[in-house]
């Protein structure tokens, strides 16, 4: 038996800036995660990543990741992805930082 | 220190038009992100978890005081304002923009920099011993032959598709300032009767499956570096595993096929091309010899020196950690600290940059020097300048007297920048250097290396830690596995896994309590740390980390 799809993002990189980006459901991407499209279905999921893959001159190195469905939009539920919604524990440099573009 | 020849500059320059006009055809979609990325890698450029990163070469840790200043511009200009030394003696710059790049490049070919080969499956940046040229103990400067192996391994034809990264580092000294044993080739300069040559190591390695090198040559005449390397990194260029990255490393081709099998194919290889060689390297290397050679120092009296040390208890501080003895005993070598407590390991500010060059070009004949261990060296100043040295890195805030000490801590970038991270490091090293400095032990302690790493791949060369901190992911959570008895200089020694690992939140006090037990059964404060582990072993450090198995073993 295959293992339960869970809640997930397309997210990438931004091709320009680096930095990190996901998927919204009107195609456009956000560099605010909780504005990201919540993938509930496996078939939908790998569409919008190959949506994603479709777009090198936006996005690099595009894939799937888990996200938890909250009332505040997707939040990430491995730290890894935390850490990219925000930036470095050093300094206060990266999302956190800045205003979304 | 080593200047561009023509060809040298040429080439630097038609690399940085060749990237430029990548850059922008990756922008503008006629290159594919699969066809872009070996491309960039070549040079330097990486993409990181928040950010490109653009790892910049300095040959063997050498550099003048006119490239910091370009590399602060660079920070300044194009980054935000900060760069992180590594522990191969680079630069990384965590927030370049793709666009910026070729620009960045431009500026570092303007100052005979670049970032050729810090990146992909080539022959990385030559490492030295960041004393090199000062240290009295050493037979000869290490970085002539440096500079001559990273001519002979930039763009090399034959080495344009190698299983996996290849790292080289040269002594010239029989203390192991290089960690020489923990590289693919391991050179350390040795005399036998009169004549000048190398012990040469091979297979030597940290990450997934740590090695320690193992001798190929106890002598190799100085005149066959190049042809013998060549022969080295060719047998292990047909024989490296291309079906696994795992097992690419020639330290795993040695352990494979055994060191006399691999020797026995390196000297059929070597008596093949040797011929080849026909001493034009030796005249190129007698070229860059001359470029090396000591700055004149002038004779210095050092009774105001004296008078600061026994007068001003936090320069006798310093002085007792930060300053080492130069051949000359009227010079000395200086040590700056870039671990102030609770500091990211490595990074220095722009504004931090010009000081040191400005201190390079006022006391230190130009000079400056990039350590493994993530700090930068005076390699030549006069012992009398000394307190005004001091007192211009107070003001900088880069006066930190704790070289050696349990705070000068080696991190990798770990989570919060690199892709490959598995667990954030510099938070740790940062909070670890917090609660000693808190404690006010570290004196006390004395010479103790922490060694922290961000994934398996050991960029923070947890291993040959002392105390090594291997962060992990475990079960979407950050967990650290801890190591003792590593030792990365000449009586090199992987080190063992304690047990269990640590949560975030546990692994500063677990390295306290082996701090305390380590202060509670050392025979005299003589007696280091490492010392201490090798005669009492792991156990009482054990029991210490985990308690509660040690109450419930009691019960």
């Amino acid at each position: 038996m295959s293992r339960r799809f869970t809640p997930k993002v397309v997210t990438a990189n931004h091709l320009m800036e680096g930095d990190a980006i996901w998927l919204c459901e009107d195609d456009s991407w956000t560099r605010d995660m909780s504005r990201a499209e919540i993938l509930e279905d496996v078939a939908h999921a790998d569409l919008r990543l190959l949506h994603a893959q479709a777009q090198p001159h936006i996005a690099v190195g595009a894939y799937l990741a888990d996200a938890e469905p909250t009332p505040k939009g997707p939040q990430p539920t491995h730290f890894r992805e935390a850490f990219r919604t925000r930036g470095p524990s050093n300094y206060d440099h990266g999302k956190q930082a800045e205003a979304d573009l | 220190m080593y200047h561009y020849s023509d060809f040298d500059a040429a080439f630097v320059r038609e690399r940085v038009a060749q990237f430029r006009g990548q850059v922008e055809r990756r922008i503008d979609g006629s290159l594919t992100e699969d066809e872009f990325k070996p491309l960039r890698l070549m040079n330097g450029l990486y993409l990181q978890l928040h950010a490109y990163m653009l790892r910049v070469a300095i040959p063997y840790g050498t550099l003048n005081g006119r490239q910091m200043r370009q590399l602060a511009m660079i920070a300044k200009r194009w980054d935000k304002g900060y760069g992180h030394f590594t522990t191969r003696q680079n630069i990384q710059f965590n927030w370049p923009k793709l666009a910026d790049v070729p620009d960045m490049l431009d500026a570092l070919a303007d100052v005979e920099m670049h970032a050729i080969q810090t990146s992909g499956n080539t022959i990385r940046n030559v490492t030295a011993d960041h004393f090199a040229g000062a240290a009295g103990d050493e037979i000869a400067d290490p970085r002539p032959y440096a500079e001559l192996l990273r001519q002979w391994s930039t763009d090399h034809p034959e080495f344009q598709f190698l299983p996996r990264k290849f790292k080289v580092a040269v002594t010239g000294a029989e203390a192991d300032r290089a960690v020489i044993r923990a590289h693919d080739i391991g050179l350390q300069i040795v005399e036998r009767d009169g004549a000048r040559g190398f012990r040469v190591f091979v297979g030597g390695g940290l990450g997934r499956t740590p090695m320690i090198g193992k001798v190929l040559r106890d002598f190799l005449p100085e005149e066959d570096l190049l042809p013998y390397s060549e022969a080295i990194v060719s047998v292990w260029n047909l024989l490296g595993r291309r079906d696994n990255k795992y097992k690419a490393r020639i330290k795993i081709t040695v352990h494979e096929h055994g060191v006399e099998e691999i020797s026995r194919l390196v000297e059929e290889r070597f008596a093949q091309i040797r011929p080849n060689f026909s001493g034009v390297d030796q005249q190129m290397l007698a070229a860059i010899r001359k470029q090396f050679s000591l700055p004149d120092l002038d004779d210095r009296p050092t009774d105001g020196f004296t008078a600061a040390y026994d007068s001003d208890p936090v320069f006798r501080s310093w002085v007792d950690t930060n300053v080492t003895a130069h051949r000359r005993d009227d010079h000395a070598i200086v040590s700056i600290s870039l671990k102030a407590h609770g500091a990211t390991p490595g990074d220095a500010t722009s504004e931090q940059m010009e000081v040191m060059a400005a201190l390079a070009e006022g006391f230190g004949h130009d000079e400056l020097r990039i350590s493994h261990e993530q700090n930068v060296i005076l390699p030549h100043v006069a012992r009398a300048d000394l307190p005004t040295i001091h007192a211009t890195l107070r003001e900088a805030g880069l006066a930190t007297a704790n070289i050696g000490l349990a705070s000068d801590i080696i991190a990798c970038p770990g989570m919060d920048y690199c892709a490959l991270a598995t667990a954030r490091s510099i938070p740790v090293a940062q909070d670890i250097a917090t609660r000693l400095d808190a404690l006010k032990v570290e004196r006390d302690v004395g010479p103790l290396k922490i060694k922290i790493s961000g994934c398996i791949n050991a960029c923070g060369h947890h291993h040959v830690g002392h105390i090594g901190i291997l962060g992990l992911d475990r079960a979407g959570v950050e967990n650290y596995q801890i190591t003792l008895g590593g030792d990365g200089t000449e009586d090199a020694a992987i080190g063992t896994r304690t047990g269990p690992g640590f949560a975030y939140d546990q692994i500063v006090p677990a390295v306290e309590r082996l701090i305390d037990c380590y202060l509670d059964l050392r025979e005299d404060p003589s007696e280091t740390f490492i010392q201490a582990y090798r005669r009492v072993g792991m156990g009482p450090f054990k029991s210490a980390l985990y308690p509660e198995k040690e109450a419930a073993r009691a019960a």
